[in-house]
């Protein structure tokens, strides 16, 4: 028998390791475009020794590891580029302790997205967490590997931003604890001991996080929403800095597709807001109506749409599900997300219809606020067939042009795969590219972490 | 092009000018509503233009038969003066584009129904009173080829209706039936009323749901079992286009054992508001919350333990804000079915 399937299967287990092609299959590929890759195992660890042990292994035999929570990011990052171990994290999903008055989670590296909300909804419902609009399997640390930004990102920021402490297994095998736990039993603040961010928005090629601590924040009762129609999207900036000024919305969403039709062409603003009694949202709601953007109902230039309470219930529910993929036979869909100044969303919606029509897709964008207007992720998505090899090169053109506009109009591209890291690269400044580079071998001497991703030459 | 048959000679000679003095939503004497309307029809700017809440109540109130409705929206188009803001017409007038394929034209048999862009509320449909019955427009991918386009007169669109309609007729058409039911009171109302009004030939004959649902109730009498309930009936914006088939409702009521006295009923009925909400004209949020309220009160006050629906629209719109006050919504069709001992189909 194979030595190191050995060695993992004593580590693990033999039911939670495998080299079987028919399940080395399933991990070589995710939902996006990207060429799919065969690892040579899969490991599903339960325990952070268990990570332990089988990254001292791998750094000895100088095999890949690429790690896997949801494997729900789309760009490739999580597909094992360079064979080796696929590492399946999805059983570490131990909700630890929630702490309800310092409000924030510690939890194990698995546990996913749907499973925090169901599980705060019922033992703890004053609290909340900033949630992905992605398919509720995708993992709490997967997410902030990739500084993903949740439906709480309008006030508070990247879901990274909300990370009060980590558990990590360097690549050589050892635990680092971050932030106020490697001092104290309470996993309350990250800051203020000097800064060790060297993890999150790595994607795994810096170690692999096996806990976390994450804030939460308060969940109201009533969970509201109105939307927001322009047809001029050079409005739409400003319209969300008066919205932002409020400091009234949750989440701030403009998006703009082809399908279904009443959309093309039209900007349409949701603004996500809770409260804790009727009162409390006719305050909000007046003040969207009335005040803030009652100058361009008055106008003509936009409109409220009268929505019933179905269809806010909808427009509310978590998760979100996307029907991008539906847009043409043989379901797939990817998305360029960028980070972008707001002031771009006229440009980045004009360009990026550009190229949807040029590869002839039918146009999907959207921004989602982070911040008080500070910054914007702003998606190109497009759909392809999976059963077309055209279709899907076809995407993939259009992705590789968005990652080039991402940075042609200002803006960063956001979890970019290899094509667009590349592209990151070419352009960071020489001495941060550098510096990049020394983080990297320092803690990953061998290379062996996702690699193919962020591989400073 | 399509020209709306509307008569001044008949404004001419009218004393009363119901159309605008009954107006609900504006407060018009007899000399002022004279001096509107004669500017609407000589194609003026008149302050009804730019008030009105598109609530088609004026089409009932003239008793003349004139279309004082289409003409303020033909007028509101003409003069650019539309009661929504833009960007909310061009969606509403995009939703209306079908992109999901051709529909099927299946063979059916009479009686046929036609679901209208309701397809999805196909469920209603079921029981003894639809036996027999073939329905039209099931597969919401393709529904939108069988919307009859009437919503467009709160959009001040009627281009759009006059462009749309007759391919729409058209796809009925080539079902090959002589008559067809309509579920929804805004299709009866397009082609009963607004076609003929603008000159579009309707090759079947259109026949209301109520109409429909009494004459077999009739039939059923023997199944009836009286359900000694209080109903408050929520009247739709487009059941002023047949107002002759209100008669209806009360005739089923009185067949199934319901009661619906209340004050806003008749022509005296309240708008859902839905439309009114999106409107431009400052303070709308707050003139539609308060026609809501009055009207759920009213129905508080009434007693009514249900609130019986045929639009799916006011449906949407109301059904949550009359639930929380404990009245349960449900469709007219459901109503029926309860009192024959069937379980209606949207109590699921
Ligand atoms: C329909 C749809 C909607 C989406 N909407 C959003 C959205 O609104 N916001 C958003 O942020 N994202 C969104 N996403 C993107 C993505 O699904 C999420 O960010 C998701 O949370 C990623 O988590 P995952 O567990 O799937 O990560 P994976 O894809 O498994 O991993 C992401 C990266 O992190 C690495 N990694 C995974 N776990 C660890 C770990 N424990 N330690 C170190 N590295 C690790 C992986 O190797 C990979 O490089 C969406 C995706 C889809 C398909
Ligand atoms: S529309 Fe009818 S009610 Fe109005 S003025 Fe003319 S005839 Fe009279
Ligand atoms: S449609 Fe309604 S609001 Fe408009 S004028 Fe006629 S009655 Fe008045």
């Amino acid at each position: 028998m194979d030595s190191i399937y050995k060695s993992l299967a004593e580590i693990v287990g033999d039911d939670h390791v495998s080299n079987q092609p028919e399940e080395l299959y399933i991990y070589s590929y995710d939902l996006g475009t990207t060429e799919p890759h065969r690892p040579d195992y899969a490991v599903a660890p339960r325990t952070t020794e268990e990570v332990q042990e089988i990254l001292k292994l791998a750094n000895k035999e100088k095999i890949p590891v690429a790690p896997l929570g949801g494997g729900l990011s789309l760009a490739g990052l999580a597909v094992p580029l360079r064979g080796g171990i696929a590492l399946d994290l999805k059983r570490m999903d131990s909700i630890i302790e929630v702490n309800e008055r310092a409000r924030y989670v510690v939890l194990e590296c698995g546990v996913s997205q749907g499973q925090l909300s169901s599980y705060l909804e019922k033992h703890h419902p004053n609290l909340r967490h900033s949630e992905p609009g992605a398919p509720p399997q995708a993992t709490i640390a997967g997410n902030i590997a990739i500084h993903g930004q949740g439906d709480l990102a309008q006030p508070y920021g990247f879901n990274s931003d909300m990370v009060n402490g980590l558990e990590v297994v360097l690549p050589t095998g050892e635990v680092c604890r971050i932030g106020s736990c490697s001092v104290s039993p309470s996993w309350f603040t990250l800051h203020p001991l000097p800064d060790l961010g060297l993890f999150l928005g790595w994607c795994g090629t810096t170690g692999i996080i096996t806990k976390l601590s994450l804030k939460l924040y308060p969940s109201k009762k009533i969970k509201s929403v109105e939307q927001f129609v322009v047809e001029n999207e050079d409005l739409v900036p400003e319209i969300v800095y008066k919205i932002t000024h409020t400091e009234m919305a949750d989440d701030i969403v403009a998006w703009s597709q082809a399908i279904p039709t009443f959309s093309s062409g039209l900007h349409h603003i949701n603004i996500l807001m809770t409260a804790d009694s009727e009162k409390e949202l006719e305050f909000k709601t007046e003040l969207f109506w009335d005040d803030v953007l009652a100058e361009y109902i008055r106008n003509g230039d936009g409109g409220f749409v009268a929505l019933s309470a179905a269809m806010k219930a909808g427009l509310t529910s978590r998760p979100q599900v996307s029907k991008a993929s539906d847009w043409k036979k043989g379901g797939g869909f990817e998305y360029v997300g960028a980070i972008m100044p707001v002031e771009t969303y006229p440009e980045c919606y004009r360009r990026g219809f550009d190229i949807s029509a040029r590869h002839d897709i039918p146009y999907t964008v959207l921004g989602r606020i982070i911040g008080r207007s500070h910054a914007m992720m702003f998606s190109w998505t497009y759909a392809f067939n999976r059963a077309d090899p055209e279709s899907i090169r076809q995407a993939r053109e259009a992705l590789h042009e968005s990652d080039e506009l991402a940075l042609e109009l200002g803006g960063t591209i956001w979890k970019p795969g290899v094509y667009g890291q590349k592209l990151v690269m070419e352009r960071i400044e020489p001495n941060t590219l550098k510096l990049m580079k020394k983080v990297k071998e320092l803690l990953d001497p061998n290379g062996i972490m996702n690699p193919g991703n962020w591989e400073v030459s | 092009m399509f020209e709306l048959r509307f008569d001044e000679r008949k404004c001419s000679a009218c004393q009363t000018c119901d159309c605008l003095t009954k107006c609900q939503y504006m407060d018009i004497d007899v000399d002022t509503a004279k001096t509107e309307m004669r500017k609407i029809i000589n194609g003026e700017d008149s302050f009804v233009l730019h008030d009105c809440v598109t609530c088609y109540a004026c089409e009932e109130y003239c008793k003349m038969g004139n279309h004082p409705f289409y003409l303020i929206v033909e007028r509101q188009e003409e003069l650019d003066i539309p009661p929504i803001p833009y960007p909310l017409i061009k969606r509403g007038v995009q939703i209306g584009i079908p992109f999901r394929g051709e529909p099927k034209i299946e063979e059916v048999k009479e009686p046929v129904l036609s679901l209208g862009v309701f397809a999805n509320l196909a469920y209603l449909t079921q029981g003894k009173l639809f036996e027999g019955v073939s329905l039209i427009s099931t597969d919401p991918r393709t529904m939108f080829h069988f919307f009859c386009q009437l919503m467009y007169l709160h959009y001040a669109r009627t281009s759009v209706i006059k462009e749309r309609l007759p391919g729409i007729i058209e796809t009925i058409a080539k079902h090959n039936v002589k008559e067809v039911i309509f579920f929804h009171d805004e299709c009866y109302g397009t082609f009963a009323s607004y076609a003929p009004a603008v000159g579009i030939d309707v090759p079947f004959k259109p026949i209301h749901l109520f109409e429909y649902l009494y004459n077999r109730l009739q039939e059923l009498k023997d199944e009836i079992t009286p359900l000694n309930l209080k109903v408050a009936y929520q009247r739709p914006c487009s059941s002023r286009l047949s107002s002759d088939k209100l008669h209806f409702v009360n005739d089923i009521f009185n067949l199934i054992g319901v009661d619906s006295e209340r004050e806003y009923v008749g022509e005296n009925a309240l708008c859902c508001g839905g439309i009114i909400v999106e409107q431009k004209k400052e303070g709308r949020r707050q003139l539609a919350a308060d026609v809501q309220s009055r009207n759920i009160e009213d129905m508080v006050n009434a007693g009514a333990e249900l609130c019986v629906f045929n639009c799916p629209a006011c449906y949407d719109t109301l059904s949550h804000s009359v639930a929380i006050k404990g009245i349960n919504p449900i469709y007219m069709s459901d109503l029926c079915r309860l009192a024959i001992g069937e379980k209606p189909g949207g109590w699921r």
